[in-house]
């Protein structure tokens, strides 16, 4: 380790420094930097092309490919998506003219995500509280079989699920969709446990001393505690749930259980093949992506730092 | 689980109980703890994987009930062309997507590390991952649409002709490529900047003294330090790059004729549209049989256990 050779050891050097440690490497910052707006335009350029284009009139669209700003403004894309053009409006504005209501996909979304995470986490969290804290044998077998679990790639399960749950007769509802991934996944299991143990046992076993039972430890004592991760792991586990789309494509044939993902595939699939709706498939996938975006800008902070090895070490 | 039955303790033992709660033994209660995880794992994880595997061994079409048909499965896939195209052009899609993604994370890592670690930048870096694979496949089909799409016009612009990304056979496999690198790049550099936090800044600082250049630095102090989180991450994104359906299903649904259809998708064409779930299932059975492989060696070729910091 090179640590000790290092002259300016002054031990205030090290901690006050924001600004670049190099300041005589401008040309190679230079392009680093110029590398970097390319990526964050890459980045951002489609989302403002959704909007743009779902401002935008179909009809316009050709003439107007040119144009960075909307052409022929226009709300129609979104009221389309909403089921607010009748049919003989919508063809005319170049849509499928079929009835098409994304507040009820939205809706489907809403209830899948939430049923998923609600129950994942809060299963997960008393499985691993078992797994850190409780005393039983054969704790360590267990808790290998499920990590076993991580190995097997979820898309191999998806067929026989889907005979399963065609079996308990639960195809095309939205419990059919959430089930699966409700109760339990190997990882939410492993990263809440990781957690658990790391609080201290001291607070636990005061509690246990004046006679409350684990049960009451559990819910008045280590939840609490552990709010930061549970918040983690429920946002990961919500855009997760959101954005999933080969399971549901299995189970949902109908509206009744389309969620957005399925409903945008159904969308794009009916939409006029010689000059698709563009405009209401942008405003379409706006509508399915903005949700995100807004739990995004306001969990940014720890979306980010908690994508590391922290859970997977 | 036949556990609780054994419980060495007397039944008194309850959890409530008396004031001295340090019992050594929580069997009970643990069971009740774990039985929702238990029986989502038993039910969704473990048997499914079980019935997957007996199910290539039968003919099954959903409606009545599998019957046995030994190998018959597998000497099918074994003969059949659009099996190993499906197998030939979804290692071509893992070749292209990963290896784009690999070099370009590890840059914005690195850059990012070298630059500013500031949250907001991540956070930029990130945003094409909170939105779904169908929502990106849509944009890009829009945005690389032959007449009206953006992209072309640009190609235009600079005096190139106009590609039919996803409608040409040539083009296909390498634009479905770069979709998912544009919604996962993001992830995986921040996978590595992570592993970049734990090498400890005194190397750097070493170098910087002995005269070494940036580059050098890279490849003297970056990578082999990198090596076993490299090597995580790689297994990782491979083993999802194999599972690509999504993007296909949206865009292409498996064409210009052969030429996208990805194994996930030909599987799952062979279940839900030809309701061949037997065949189906054996075709899965292969690429279970392949990412298990591809997980192991990749471990051992690239060593993940051990690391140079040590």
């Amino acid at each position: 380790m090179a640590t000790t050779a290092t002259p300016v050891a002054v031990p205030g050097t090290d901690t006050t420094r924001p600004p670049s440690p190099k300041a005589g490497f401008n040309l190679g910052r230079a392009f680093a930097w110029l590398f970097m707006i390319l990526v964050i335009l890459v980045s951002l350029f489609p989302f403002y092309w959704m909007l743009r284009t779902a401002l935008s009139s179909n009809n316009a669209l050709y003439a107007g490919s040119d144009s960075l700003l909307p052409v022929q403004t226009s709300g129609g894309g979104f009221a389309r998506v909403f089921g607010l053009q009748t049919g003989q409006e919508a063809i005319d504005a170049g849509g499928a003219g079929q009835p098409i209501s994304f507040w009820h996909y939205l809706a489907n979304s809403v209830i899948v995500s939430t049923l998923i995470t609600a129950g994942q986490v809060f299963f997960s969290a008393m499985a691993a509280y078992a797994f850190a804290r409780l005393q039983w044998r054969h704790r360590e077998k267990v808790f290998a079989f499920f990590l076993a679990g991580l190995m097997i790639p979820a898309i191999f399960t998806l067929l026989p699920n889907f005979v399963l749950i065609k079996e308990l007769g639960l195809v095309d509802t939205l419990l059919g969709i959430a089930l699966p991934t409700m109760l339990m996944t190997p990882f939410a299991v492993f990263f809440l446990r990781q957690f658990f143990l790391g609080i201290s046992r001291e607070v636990e076993e005061a509690a246990l001393v004046e006679g409350a039972s684990k049960v009451r430890v559990f819910f008045r004592l280590i939840l609490p505690m552990s709010t930061a991760p549970l918040a983690t792991l429920s946002i990961l586990t919500y855009i997760t749930a959101w954005n999933e789309y080969f399971w549901p494509l299995m189970v949902s044939y109908t509206d009744r259980s389309r969620v957005l993902t399925v409903a945008l595939g159904v969308f794009k699939s009916q939409t006029p093949q010689t000059g698709p709706d563009w405009s209401g498939l942008m405003a379409a996938t706006l509508v399915a992506a903005l949700p995100m975006l807004i739990l995004f800008f306001f969990f940014a902070k720890r979306i980010v730092n908690s994508i590391g090895f922290s859970g997977i070490k | 689980m036949a556990i609780s039955t054994t419980t060495p303790t007397t039944p008194a033992s309850a959890t409530t109980g008396p004031p001295r709660a340090k019992r050594r033994d929580d069997t009970r209660l643990a069971m009740l703890f774990i039985a929702p995880a238990l029986i989502g794992f038993l039910v969704f994880m473990v048997w499914p994987t079980l019935r997957g595997i007996y199910l290539s061994f039968t003919k099954f079409n959903l409606l009545t009930p599998a019957e046995f048909n030994g190998l018959d499965n597998y000497v099918r896939m074994v003969q059949d062309p659009v099996f190993w195209n499906a197998l030939r052009v979804t290692v071509l899609y893992v070749v292209i997507n990963i290896g784009l993604q690999t070099v370009l994370a590890l840059a914005i890592a690195v850059m990012m590390q070298r630059l500013t670690k500031r949250t907001w930048l991540r956070g930029v870096i990130l945003t094409p991952y909170l939105v779904s694979n169908v929502v990106a496949a849509l944009v890009f089909l829009w945005i690389l649409d032959y007449q009206l799409g953006v992209g072309n016009r640009v190609l235009e612009l600079i005096g190139v002709d106009r590609i039919a990304f996803l409608a040409d056979s040539a083009w296909v496999i390498p634009t479905v490529a770069v979709i998912n690198v544009w919604r996962h790049v993001g992830y995986t550099a921040l996978l590595i900047f992570a592993g970049l936090q734990t090498i400890p800044e005194s190397m750097y600082e070493a170098g910087r003294i002995d005269g070494a250049s940036e580059f050098a630095m890279f490849r003297r102090i970056t990578v082999p330090l990198l090596r076993p989180i490299l090597a995580l991450v790689l297994i990782i994104t491979v083993v999802g790059s194999f599972q690509v359906f999504d993007t296909v299903a949206v865009t292409t649904r498996g064409g210009p004729v052969d030429s996208s259809r990805v194994l996930q998708y030909y599987i799952y064409d062979m279940a839900f549209g030809r309701f061949q779930f037997g065949y189906a299932s054996a075709m899965s059975v292969a690429l279970l049989v392949v990412l298990v492989v591809i997980t192991f060696v990749q471990y051992r070729l690239t060593r993940a256990e051990s690391s140079d910091l040590a």
